[in-house]
């Protein structure tokens, strides 16, 4: 590295402050290689610096594995463990390798505390679809989580795909993967003393080094030089690890398994020893490496892919190694644990690096500025003075990639390999994979709402919250445990700063009242450039269950079914603030954001499974993007069917038909008198919105054509990606 | 009944193909690409995924495996059915057990997607609709060899709306003077009630049916 007259500290960006700090904690200089070593520990992506006090307010009672390299549930003897990560930066600049790469980290985190990942699903974020760069991003990304989520045999299940001009310079990538594993054979992180290290998988070579501090700055002209920071991936070795890390881990003998992230061995091996406070000795130059000349460093901040540390005993240590010869693997001794409580290094028997390795992991902890910046306020004063005809806004809607359906995308992953996927893409709000293993299907669901965010960073990331929440209702899914992804800007300026602690609020407050744990998460900072900010973007992943195939859910609204709304009712003052309605229609966003009404969604969520289970119920879908007439769309698409509104003509407009209103849902069923007598003896507001018959959707004097709205629902994205 | 579903690196339809299997109650073992005793299986299924990686061509680096080797002594000795699904249909194209090659998909993505086929055995209901996931998966001979795939009645399976250009809407060949019978679509992924779909279920009872 170039240091040119700085000393090494300042060439790795690391802050004065910082530097001092280490100086006081260390009581002494740290040689070159220690300081490579806090240079990625104490970054953004790797140390949390920004975010680590405010994460600590998220619930995580009633999780298990917290803390360990994903958490999760419990259902009957199996956990589910998940966790959703980002890998923005790296898709920026190479988006196929980066999402790829995304897939395989994300895999890496369930394989390592012993689960067999089941599922994966992904939330994407891009600039708009007509500019040819985005749509190099796009494309990039969908092969990129194709090729090798598609080899690995791991189907990629559910997802969203939005397109805002915010999200131009810096695209997000976020990839949740599930998992399952019996709870008697969870694999901790955790080092104990008298151990061998052995690392398995791919050789290490000099890709992706400082990756972790290229995801921990904003994106600039020069981004695209980060681009050796970029590792590449492998799907067949990634597979055959798969299989590989599994069986081993079915050996007694290993006391504990981490992956190679970000940050690489450095950051595996020294969060081991920090969590079981055990002393850790590598010796570098047993490390398998692809290429000569490699130095200490190099070796040690290397991202290299499709590499897994295990912790063997003696006895364990040939059978690591012959299992790994099995798969034709490459497998190494490469250091050992002790007594020391000490991080040591070695390469040809020299020291080279010792220091206690809950220096490196306990970086510092920043705290944010919580003052509410004035465009808050601003927005929510803003009107929307325009409005168009309501057949121009639903083929307007319709139309929008953000709304359109998204085939195009899943078509090219494999979302049935597994043989379990009880409900594909299309088929509701959420995923459902059959768990033989207890009997049930769980459910699955990414989302985000980031306008709402940017608009309101409580209540935008509340609903966001509620939202992940109705998508499983709306299947005949119990919600069970969250994970989150919190994609911001630069959290050094007030602003950023403001909207994480806010949403993080908005998160936990959401999840306590739910009851909901959050079991696992990821933070990824600085997605700006000099142009453009994101929009403060939580996504949150959400999992639940139900314990019989027959109690899942339809979305689909048939002939002869008569649709109600349930839940909060059509009011003249709603407002459509941050809906996706005025920002397709009017470009437009302002206003203010709905806000939850806590203990009305889980009455609803009650009754939706009270209706199912006296076989009440046709089919039900959750109101979000898109409003009430989304969702009314979305059912009579899937059914196949028109719709004679009883609406008046007062309550179709915009507003109504398009507003984002929270704690509701739209629900189709034969026999109107005991729906009702159920929804009254559980005190659920109702509206009778009309009957599901012939082709057309009449809306007071509106007729739209079906047919023609479901043709330009499907076509819109593969249209686009054709020009 | 016996079978065996062999399992390269890279194949990841094995444990689906198992499960598929041990649900018609068939006695099931994984075999390991380097076995080559395979005579003690009444069917050995090729399953899907990527067989070694699928580096060059889909399906080309399996036809060096102690396996495949086996798999022709296997078919030449008629020891019993040996099925190709996906990638497995890719091999036995790639190995000469069957005619023609699978090319990549006419609109060179990766297609998920659930297909009608036609089946042309009397033993399998006219119309079923199978999974489908593959990126190479465009059936492509000369005409000469159509021409004899026609003549000999291979054609048991045939999309009715092609999704990626094959070649006579070809989804599935059978050779029955070898007992080999390969196909693109995934019944395994189509027998049990909780994927939502069970047609897979025609293509093993006729198998049971070849069988007995």
């Amino acid at each position: 590295m170039k240091t040119a007259g700085k000393k090494l500290y300042q060439a790795l960006n690391i802050p004065q402050f910082e530097y001092d700090e280490i100086l006081s904690r260390l009581k002494r200089e740290p040689n070159d290689l220690e300081t490579y070593l806090f240079s990625a520990m104490w970054s953004e992506h790797c140390g949390y610096k920004h975010s680590r006090k405010y994460l600590k307010r998220l619930p995580s009672g009633g999780a298990v594995c917290e803390g360990e390299n994903a958490g999760g549930i419990l259902v009957g003897d199996h956990v589910i463990t998940f966790k959703v990560e980002s890998h923005n930066h790296p898709s920026a600049v190479e988006p196929f390798q980066g999402a790829a790469t995304g897939i395989g980290g994300i895999i890496r985190d369930i394989l390592a505390i012993g689960a067999r990942p089941i599922a994966l699903l992904n939330s994407l974020k891009f600039g708009k679809l007509t500019d040819k760069w985005v749509k190099h991003l796009f494309d990039g990304v969908v092969d990129g989580i194709s090729a090798y989520g598609n080899s690995i045999g791991v189907p990629t299940v559910a997802g969203e795909v939005s397109f805002d001009k915010c999200y131009t310079d810096s695209p997000l990538v976020n990839v949740m993967a599930v998992g399952v594993v019996h709870k008697d054979k969870i694999k901790s992180a955790k080092a104990i003393p008298g151990n061998h290290i052995v690392l398995v998988g791919s050789h290490t070579g000099r890709d992706g080094i400082h990756g972790a501090s290229f995801a921990s700055k904003e994106l600039n002209e020069n981004s695209k030089e980060d681009r050796p920071s970029v590792q590449v991936g492998d799907p067949f070795m990634k597979k055959v690890l798969i299989e590989a890390t599994l069986e081993i881990l079915e050996l007694e003998e290993v006391v504990s398994c981490q992956d190679c992230g970000a940050a690489g061995l450095l950051s595996s091996t020294s969060e081991m020893g920090s969590m079981g406070e055990c002393g850790v000795e590598l010796y570098l130059d047993k490390v398998h490496l692809r290429e000569e000349g490699m130095e200490p460093w190099e070796i040690m901040l290397s991202e290299s892919q499709e590499r897994m540390v295990f912790m063997v005993t003696d006895k364990g240590l040939d059978k690591v190694l012959n299992i790994a010869k099995k798969y034709d693997i490459p497998g190494e001794i490469i250091g050992k644990t002790d007594e020391s409580g000490l991080y040591k290094l070695a390469c040809h028997g020299e020291q080279v690096a010792c220091l206690p390795p809950d220096l490196l992991t306990s970086g510092p902890v920043y705290t944010l500025t919580e003052n509410e910046p004035e465009y808050i306020c601003e927005y929510k004063n803003k009107e929307c003075k325009v409005s168009i005809s309501i057949e121009e806004g639903v083929k307007k809607l319709l139309a929008d990639p953000n709304f359109a359906s998204k085939k195009w995308v899943y078509r090219q992953y494999d979302h049935t390999v597994g043989n379990r996927t009880s409900l594909k893409p299309g088929e509701g709000g959420s995923a459902g994979i059959w768990l033989d293993e207890e009997g049930g299907v769980v459910g699955l669901t990414i989302d985000s709402n980031a306008r709402q965010v940017f608009l309101d960073p409580y209540n935008g990331a509340k609903n966001t919250v509620w939202e992940s929440y109705r998508n499983l209702v709306s299947d005949g899914f119990n919600p069970l445990g969250v994970t989150d992804c919190m994609n911001y800007g630069n959290p050094e300026k007030d602003e950023v700063a403001y909207q994480f602690v806010k949403s993080i609020d908005g998160i936990a407050d959401a999840c306590r009242a739910a009851d909901v744990p959050v079991v696992s998460g990821n933070v990824s900072l600085y997605n700006e450039s000099p142009d453009l900010r994101v929009y403060p973007t939580p996504t949150i992943g959400m999992v639940g269950y139900t314990d019989s195939y027959d109690k899942l859910i339809k979305n689909s609204f048939s002939k002869d079914e008569t649709v109600y709304l349930i839940g909060k009712q059509i009011d003249q003052t709603s407002n459509i603030g941050g809906s996706l309605y005025q920002m397709v229609c009017h470009d437009f966003l302002g206003g203010s954001v709905d806000s939850v009404d806590e203990k009305l969604e889980i009455a609803l969520k009650d009754t939706i499974f009270k209706l199912r289970d006296e076989s009440l119920l046709g089919g039900c879908v959750d109101i979000s993007e898109g409003g009430l007439f989304g969702a009314l769309f979305e059912g009579l698409k899937s059914g196949n069917s028109g719709f004679d509104a009883t609406l008046k003509d007062s309550e179709v407009t915009e507003e109504i038909l398009f507003g984002e209103i929270t704690s509701r849902y739209l629900i189709s069923v034969q026999d109107t008198t005991q729906t009702e007598k159920l929804l009254n003896d559980n005190k659920i507001t109702y509206k009778k919105l009309g009957r599901c018959a012939g082709n057309n959707i009449k809306l007071a004097d509106i007729t739209l054509d079906l047919a023609e709205l479901t043709d330009l629902y499907d076509k819109t994205i593969g249209l686009e990606m054709a020009k | 009944m016996k079978v065996g579903v062999v399992v390269f690196p890279g194949t990841n339809c094995d444990r689906d193909t198992k499960k598929a299997c041990e649900h018609f109650g068939w006695e099931t073992d994984y075999i390991w690409h380097d076995q080559s005793n395979l005579d003690e299986y009444d069917i050995i299924f090729l399953p899907g995924g990527f067989s070694y990686g699928d580096y060059i061509r889909a399906g080309g680096l399996a036809t060096f495996s102690p396996v495949v080797q086996a798999i022709k002594d296997y078919v030449k000795n008629k020891k019993g059915y040996v099925v190709g699904i996906c990638n497995g249909f890719q091999i036995l194209c790639e190995t000469g057990l069957l005619p023609g090659v699978l090319s990549v998909n006419d609109n060179i993505r990766f297609i998920c997607d659930v297909v009608g086929l036609a089946a042309s055995d009397d033993k399998m209901p006219e119309a079923i609709s199978l999974p489908i996931a593959h990126g190479e998966g465009r059936y492509f001979a000369d005409d000469k060899t159509l021409k004899q795939i026609q003549q000999d009645n291979m054609i048991f399976l045939e999309y009715q709306d092609n999704p990626n250009g094959s070649l006579l809407n070809i989804a599935g060949l059978i050779d029955r003077k070898n007992n080999v019978i390969g196909m693109m679509p995934h019944p395994e992924r189509a027998v049990l009630k909780e994927t939502g779909n069970t047609d897979g279920k025609y293509f093993f009872k006729l198998l049971e049916a070849e069988i007995k």
